[in-house]
């Protein structure tokens, strides 16, 4: 199961968690708090083809709208029907049960550039 | 917010409190004022079930006296600014094209004396045009707007809150002004808001303004920001000018018609108006409520059968009503037509509704 510890980050604040070849994406503790409440979450559609670095999902806060870059290429797999039901989720739960999607990655090699948990953060000290 | 990018930004004498209180701090037209302490929502809900209180002190303050002053204003207010003492009215100030400068409340202290509450991106503006427009009025102006903070006291536990410290404040009517004396300094309050609920605004001078809020605070009254305001304001039907008014739409397309007293003596704007109200206009600012999920923004399109019909000027997510927006949209739309707005490149279907979204008892 993935973790704020065991998920590897993009600087744009995506997590990734690959089991499998599948990659989870969801957004970081820190996004999440930096949203505000969220209100509605625009996943992807399953089967969409998505290059990493891509604009593929919409997190809309009372306030704004941020958009959501894959962190890897691949495949739509799956979406977390269960933030569309209950958006607030993914603040309650950034990095358990408020993932957002799942991508077949394509090129694994995209994933191990990704930044580990300590390096995430100290981008955030910047 | 980066500190270091602050400098230059207006503080109000609230900004100590409020980021104590937690608030997340923004750039809101130069001045540094929190968009929200804790949630948004939260303090959406304070606010709609209980009592919420918000750092107004941006907003500005205009002396009008003199022995014109009610001619004055008359002059310059397209709605008739009543003369009964301690009666406030909410008005809109236009240009010599019927276009929108500020809406504004003037308060009557006194047949010579009238206490002007305006927009505070608008405080310059409308000092200038009140100046420009004074010549033959034995008025004298006097932009007071740095001297005061200003608390906006609201919800329906509001009057509850103020009265247990401001004796006197239930038994005013609404959009009424009342001079007081607090934390050994002068002041005013006003039965006025923004939100669509009942409540007070309360102007001090620095030092017992952040008394009042601490007050506030102690007895449980929620700290609210810019972010939950907006959404309240909205709900409530309430334009913002600078954003649903950009200084080209006159009152009547702004659907402010009812602040345009057209046979009254004669005020600025009078002609253009007049002639607007005959010949109609094209556009005119209108609700909406999405009916899948979405939100609506600043900008957003809006199209009925592939035609363009409107752009939305103000849209968030309410938690009454879902999306909601105001735009201008073309007048021959029927009442309950069913449009589509673009968000994020796709359309999502809404109704025209009518405004206010939400409408309580004030």
């Amino acid at each position: 199961m993935h973790t704020a510890e065991n998920s590897k980050y993009a600087k744009t604040h995506e997590w990734a968690y690959m089991d499998n070849g599948v990659v989870t994406v969801g957004i970081s503790e820190y996004a999440q708090q930096e949203i505000g409440d969220i209100v509605f979450v625009d996943l992807p559609k399953i089967g969409t083809a998505v290059t990493a670095g891509q604009n593929c999902c919409v997190i809309e806060s009372v306030k704004s709208a941020s958009e959501i870059y894959a962190p890897v290429s691949g495949e739509i797999v799956e979406v977390n029907e269960a933030v569309n039901a209950d958006p607030a989720l993914v603040n309650r739960a950034a990095h358990g049960d408020g993932w957002l999607f799942k991508i077949k990655a394509a090129k694994p090699e995209e994933y191990d550039v990704l930044l580990d948990l300590k390096t995430y953060k100290e981008t955030l000290d910047k | 917010m980066n500190p270091e990018n602050t400098e230059n930004l207006k503080k109000t004498p609230l900004c100590a409190a409020c980021l104590e209180a937690g608030g997340k701090m923004v750039d809101f037209h130069g001045w540094f004022l929190p968009v929200q302490f804790d949630s948004i929502l939260a303090e959406h809900k304070a606010v709609r079930e209980a009592a919420g209180m918000f750092d107004v002190s941006h907003m500005g303050q205009i002396w009008v006296e003199g022995k014109d002053t009610w001619k004055f204003l008359q002059y310059v207010n397209t709605n008739i600014i009543k003369r009964t003492q301690f009666k406030g009215t909410y008005s809109h100030i236009v240009d010599e094209k019927g276009h929108i400068i500020d809406d504004a409340i003037s308060f009557a202290l006194s047949p010579e004396k009238y206490l002007v509450v305006v927009n505070a991106a608008c405080i310059d503006k409308d000092v200038a045009w009140f100046h420009k427009n004074a010549a033959g009025f034995s008025v004298k102006i006097t932009n007071d707007s740095d001297n005061w903070g200003m608390i906006a006291l609201q919800g329906p536990k509001a009057i509850e809150y103020a009265a247990a410290l401001i004796p006197g404040v239930q038994d005013m009517a609404r959009f009424t002004i009342k001079k007081i004396e607090l934390f050994g300094a002068e002041g005013y309050v006003t039965r006025t808001g923004y939100t669509g609920e009942d409540g007070v605004e309360v102007m001090l001078p620095p030092r017992a303004i952040v008394h009042l809020w601490d007050e506030l605070k102690a007895a449980g009254v929620k700290p609210c920001g810019l972010g939950a305001r907006d959404v309240l304001r909205l709900e409530a039907g309430y334009l913002l000018n600078g954003v649903d008014a950009t200084g080209t739409q006159s009152p009547y397309e702004a659907n402010c018609g009812w602040v345009v007293k057209l046979d009254k003596d004669y005020f600025i704007g009078q002609d253009a108006l007049s002639a607007q109200k005959v010949k109609g206009y094209r556009q005119r600012l209108t609700g909406f409520v999405l009916t899948a999920p979405g939100v609506p923004r600043e900008g957003c399109k809006i199209f009925k059968d592939g035609k363009e019909v409107g752009r939305v000027t103000s849209g968030t997510f309410s938690p009454l009503f879902k999306g909601i927006a105001m735009g201008y949209a073309d007048t021959d739309l029927p009442e309950d037509a069913t449009v589509e707005i673009e968000i994020h490149g796709r359309l999502i279907p809404a109704k025209k509704v009518k405004t206010p979204f939400y409408q309580n008892r004030v």
